[in-house]
């Protein structure tokens, strides 16, 4: 698949099809934290959004942050603060920008970066403990920043 | 034993522990030492344990690890090796000859130029001294020891040392604390100097001290040494860890211990 690399002080850049925008990790373009352009051009999905936030396997959000709007997922984390009205305080290329990386909005924080493939300090094979093989992948893919980003918005007080 | 606080909060618990009724144990203390930066108190994993836990640790005939520690026991007797001797041959009661040794672990080791653990103690003693196969560092028998050695110093406080030949490896250690290992991008302080008391998912997180150790894990239904356990934290933050007996796993294993100095010996403790 040819991914079209999106310069970041282009901005202004018209959306064409949804497959070929893709941006990839090394490409992704921050202001002051925040990512304007979609990382996809595709719009994302509130409901996988949730999904990738609550599964163990995926974003593990909740590891971390309590989200009110999901009581069937037990055993929420207060490392990070609540989730709850999260579309109210950050803009939705705030938002993009924190869950992609949150580094560049929160020097220095815990929370994991999303959308980034290094350089790490001794990258591991995913939990099996032994070192990886090659490049890796971002933690969630663009579009699952996406659907996170859709559903974090829904979260208004 | 005293119990307060039944919900979940985010706090270690407000309790004593008095270990078979007799030795009221330190497992907090408000001034952690000077030369750790972090910290202003230490707490001993236990306080981060939910109620029924803590108790089973209070009492030796509830305590699972105490299994162990009656294994080895009986270990410290037996005859081994080509020079027909015991542990006991040359140290006699264990109750006498190795009390407090568990306070100074890992310690600088003049003999042999380096940093010796309680393991390598064991294995120096089995294979020079006894004539018999050194025991694995995760081996049951090993940790089983390690278990009934470090009992016999419980009450007394942790007072590894930090300087002097020690130091270069203190350092080191200290060092690989605060790095940020892994895909995750995690250090060691990420999780119990900065979010002790905090919960990650079901996880109450602790200090991360090392003076209960080896530990009875609930979950794994078995006794486990500190780098098993320091495997297992580098490991979930999606990183290559290190070999258990490694030269960085020595160096974390003191850094880490000099944490915890002035909090009493607990091993074998009991968490989840
Ligand atoms: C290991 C812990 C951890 C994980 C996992 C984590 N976060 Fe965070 N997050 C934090 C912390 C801590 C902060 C607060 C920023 C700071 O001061 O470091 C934060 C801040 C945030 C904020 C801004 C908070 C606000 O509302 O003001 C958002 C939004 C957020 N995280 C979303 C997410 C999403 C979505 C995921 C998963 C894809 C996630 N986080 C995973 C720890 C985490
Ligand atoms: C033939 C005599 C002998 C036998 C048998 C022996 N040891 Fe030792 N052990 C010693 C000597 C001598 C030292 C001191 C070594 C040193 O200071 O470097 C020692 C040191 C130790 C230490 C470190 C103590 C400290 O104060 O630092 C431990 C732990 C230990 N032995 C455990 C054992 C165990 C367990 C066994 C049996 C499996 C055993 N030893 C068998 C002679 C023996
Ligand atoms: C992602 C979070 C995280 C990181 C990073 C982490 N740990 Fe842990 N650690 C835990 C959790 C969760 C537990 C189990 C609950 C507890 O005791 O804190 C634990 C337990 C421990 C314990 C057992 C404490 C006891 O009383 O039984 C030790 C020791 C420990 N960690 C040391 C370390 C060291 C050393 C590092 C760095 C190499 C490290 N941890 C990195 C999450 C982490």
């Amino acid at each position: 698949m040819t991914r079209r690399i999106v310069l970041g002080l282009l901005s202004s850049m018209t959306i064409v099809s949804a497959a070929a925008a893709e941006t990839t990790p090394a490409s992704v373009a921050f202001e002051e934290g925040a990512i304007t352009q979609s990382l996809t051009g595709a719009p994302g999905d509130p409901a996988e959004g949730a999904n990738v936030m609550s599964n163990r396997g995926l974003g593990n959000c909740v590891a971390c942050h309590a989200v009110s709007t999901m009581p069937d997922v037990p055993f929420q984390g207060n490392v990070g603060p609540p989730l709850d009205g999260a579309g109210d305080r950050w803009e939705e290329a705030e938002l993009r920008g924190i869950v992609s990386d949150a580094k560049m909005t929160f020097d220095g924080t815990i929370m994991p970066s999303f959308y980034k493939t290094g350089p790490y300090v001794r990258p591991g094979n995913a939990f099996t403990g032994k070192a990886a093989e090659g490049e890796l992948a971002p933690l969630l893919t663009a579009q699952q920043i996406e659907d996170v980003v859709a559903y974090l918005l829904t979260l208004k007080e | 034993l005293t119990f307060s606080g039944l919900s979940a909060t985010a706090d270690p618990a407000d309790d004593t522990l008095v270990l078979n009724g007799e030795t009221e144990m330190v497992t907090h203390t408000e001034k952690a030492p000077d030369y750790i930066d972090g910290l202003t108190e230490q707490y001993s994993g236990w306080l981060f344990r939910e109620a029924d836990t803590r108790v089973m640790q209070a009492d030796d005939f509830d305590n699972p690890g105490m299994l162990g520690v009656e294994a080895a026991a009986e270990v410290w007797n037996t005859v081994e090796g080509s020079e027909g001797k015991s542990c006991a041959s040359c140290h006699e009661d264990v109750e006498t000859s190795m009390k407090g040794v568990r306070t100074q672990m890992p310690k600088y080791n003049e003999a042999k130029g380096t940093m010796y653990t309680m393991e390598m103690y064991i294995n120096e003693c089995r294979t020079e001294r006894m004539g018999a196969e050194e025991w694995g560092w995760t081996s049951d028998p090993m940790i089983n020891m390690t278990a009934l050695i470090s009992s016999v110093s419980r009450g007394m406080p942790m007072n590894v040392a930090v300087d002097g030949p020690a130091k270069p490896f203190w350092e080191q250690g200290k060092e690989m604390y605060y790095t940020r290992y892994g895909q995750l991008e995690l250090a060691c302080a990420n999780c119990h100097e900065d979010n002790y008391g905090n919960y990650i998912r079901a996880d109450h997180l602790s200090q991360g001290q090392t003076n209960g150790f080896p530990v009875y894990r609930l979950k794994q239904g078995a006794l486990i040494s500190q780098h098993n356990r320091f495997k297992g934290c580098i490991r979930d933050t999606r990183a290559e860890t290190f070999k258990e007996g490694s030269p960085e796993f020595i160096a974390l294993e003191l850094y880490v211990a000099s944490r915890g100095n002035g909090l009493s010996v607990e091993s074998p403790s009991v968490r989840n």
